[in-house]
């Protein structure tokens, strides 16, 4: 353990026993410590949540005033089909998002573990860069570059001579979306998966060796088990990010007018509804639903591999 | 495919630097090639928008539209600092404004919310308090709540106690921040052993000269890191001040740049700045880029902590 000279008492009694006592003395200064954070926590936490299932269970009509209505919004969003379909939207993107960010953030980590040269360092940080940009801005750069009046594509599509196609169409911009967030979010989740590969001990790799393991036979049984709880942790990450999805689209919506409605995702519906059509009851419960869903979705995921998570 | 009877001691002489410990199971030349030509193009990829933010970022609005040298190449015009010129003085030198209050939400809510971070670590990590486990635990479990799905009811409060259309209305929420603290616990749990405190309890330290002189100093590279997340967090937040701020002389830049891309993608040719819009991104993106270079160290090794026991 550490020695610092001038902390060193001359007579050490038993550390455990007085540990235990000295714990227990001054066990009330951790909510001394705690308080700041914890008054925060109620503040900006806790009571806008209960506030907004507040206002899930309520009206507000023009001539009654605020008026209780028990689950009535809550049934309306669930037989509403902009929310619902919003839901079934982003579920798709979860469902494409997460294995495609987090499978090339591992195979670019694997890579980047393995081999140091220059140009693995250089594309180290090139591939982390977008995440230091602002989604918004990410997101504007795209739109420019997907646009058929500003884009690089209408170019190489003259060249070869046939009509490119349009990138903010209702038919592509799924996957115009997935190319942006792949874009900002993989370099993320590759450092947090980098920085967990590299402090294996490389003791291990020399058992492997010996037992005459190759390359691939290390990543794939060695490397990624042992990083299993970073991986857990992206993809926790990932999914909260995704089913919250609502810059992008609201960023290019006005590029893609037909393609993004107010509805795109549940969020997007949820701020629309509350600031261009001031409906905040309704808005409130489709936060409420969409937060509530979110959150089962990452303990379901986080339970399913407890023995792997890093949270403990 | 080895080119040496003795893989390990070839290994051990080519590979230099901190490779030396980990030598290759294969020294498979080809397969070194095919992945560097991946991370080439991945690099390519990666890099391609933010070469063309280079280069748009030096055009006229006229020049992005139909430039000599296409979009991924500059113009014959080089227009960055007429560019920049006008997004000194537009409306009123706005943009400006926009820069300024970015700085202010995203340090005032970084350091505020490390500050909180840093102590509530402490507490979780060093004191066996009354409600310690059941409040971590219901800190885990917010980490999970969508930040999003705190906007509207805190719009609705705040909206009451006239806070919207205030700088608070996007500083005291950035407070906020339960993955902070949860770093910052499993940083300190390992990095300040709890004999060291209890040595100075003994020579008569109290608990707040105990944290400040002997545990924060040791959390440093926690600090660094937990300051960052948050300070590009806030840099970065898009939702909260959309909501809260309606005042143009307000805006973060994020919502700024948007507004003017709405602005332009409506206008006639009077409220056209595309050329701002490109120009604007790409000087608010050079802080935090440079930001991000120079602290390499402390974010790379920063980014693991919640995820390695």
């Amino acid at each position: 353990m550490s020695t610092t000279p001038q902390l060193q008492h001359p007579v050490r009694p038993p550390t455990v026993k007085r540990g235990a006592s000295l714990e227990r003395k001054h066990a009330r200064f951790g909510w001394v410590f705690l308080a700041p954070f914890a008054i925060v926590f109620l503040v900006f936490l806790v009571l806008p949540l209960v506030y907004a299932f507040w206002m899930s269970l309520h009206t507000n009509t023009l001539a009654g005033g605020e008026q209780f209505a028990g689950l009535a919004n809550y049934v309306k969003a669930f037989t509403d089909e902009r929310f619902l379909s919003g839901m079934v939207r982003v579920a798709a993107f979860a469902v494409v998002f997460v294995p495609l960010q987090i499978g090339l953030a591992l195979v670019f980590a694997l890579i980047l573990d393995d081999i140091r040269t220059r140009l693995s360092r250089f594309t180290r940080l090139l591939i982390f860069v977008p995440y230091a940009i602002p989604g918004v801005i990410g997101a504007l750069m795209w739109g420019f570059l997907y646009s058929p009046s500003f884009g690089p594509l209408v170019t190489v599509f003259e060249f070869l001579n046939t009509q490119a196609p349009d990138l903010l169409s209702r038919d592509s911009i799924f996957w115009s979306l997935t190319n942006i967030v792949t874009w900002q979010w993989t370099g993320y989740y590759m450092i947090i998966i980098y920085a967990s590969l590299q402090s294996i001990d490389p003791a291990i790799y020399e058992a492997a060796r010996i037992d005459g393991a190759t390359k691939l036979q290390t990543a794939l049984h060695i490397k990624v088990p042992i990083v299993a709880s970073s991986l857990v942790l992206t993809v926790v990450f990932s999914l909260i990010g995704t089913l919250q999805f609502f810059t992008e689209p609201q960023v290019l919506a006005p590029l893609a007018g037909n393609a993004i409605d107010a509805a795109y995702t549940p969020n997007l519906y949820a701020y629309n509804l509350a600031f261009s059509y001031q409906q905040f009851n309704y808005a409130s419960a489709i936060s409420f639903a969409l937060g509530l869903m979110v959150f089962l979705a990452s303990i379901i995921f986080l339970i399913a591999t407890r023995k792997k998570s890093g949270l403990r | 495919m080895t080119t040496s009877p003795l893989p390990l001691i070839d290994d051990a002489i080519t590979e230099s630097g901190p490779r030396k410990k980990r030598p290759d199971v294969l020294p498979g030349e080809r397969k070194q090639v095919g992945m560097h030509i991946l991370l080439t193009i991945a690099a390519l990829y990666f890099l391609l928008p933010i070469w063309w933010l280079v280069v748009a970022g030096t055009k006229s609005t006229q020049g992005l539209f139909n430039g000599t040298g296409g979009p991924l190449w500059f113009d014959q015009n080089f227009a960055l600092f007429d560019n920049i010129a006008q997004l000194a003085t537009y409306n009123g030198g706005i943009y400006v404004r926009w820069l300024g209050n970015s700085f202010l939400y995203a340090f005032a809510g970084g350091v505020g919310a490390t500050v909180l971070a840093v102590l509530a670590g402490y507490a979780f990590a060093k004191y066996r308090f009354r409600g310690r486990s059941i409040s971590f635990m219901v800190l885990l479990a917010s980490v999970m709540v969508p930040a999003t799905a705190l906007v509207i009811p805190t719009y609705v409060l705040f909206n009451n106690l006239g806070l919207t259309n205030t700088v608070w209305a996007v500083i005291l929420p950035s407070l906020l921040s339960p993955f902070g603290v949860y770093l910052m616990r499993v940083y300190i749990q390992d990095a300040i052993p709890d004999e060291l405190l209890d040595a100075a309890r003994v020579d008569g330290s109290g608990e707040f000269r105990t944290f400040a002189t002997i545990a924060l100093p040791l959390m440093r590279p926690a600090i660094v890191t937990v300051l960052l997340l948050s300070v590009v967090g806030g840099w970065n937040n898009y939702f909260l001040p959309l909501a809260m701020l309606s005042d143009q002389t307000l805006l973060p830049v994020t919502v700024g740049l948007n507004t003017w891309q709405v602005q332009s993608n409506s206008a006639t040719a009077g409220g056209l700045v595309w050329n701002l819009v490109t120009s604007g991104s790409l000087v608010s993106v050079i802080p935090l880029i440079i930001a991000f270079l120079l602290l390499q160290k402390y974010w790379q090794g920063g980014l693991s902590m919640g995820s390695i026991k």
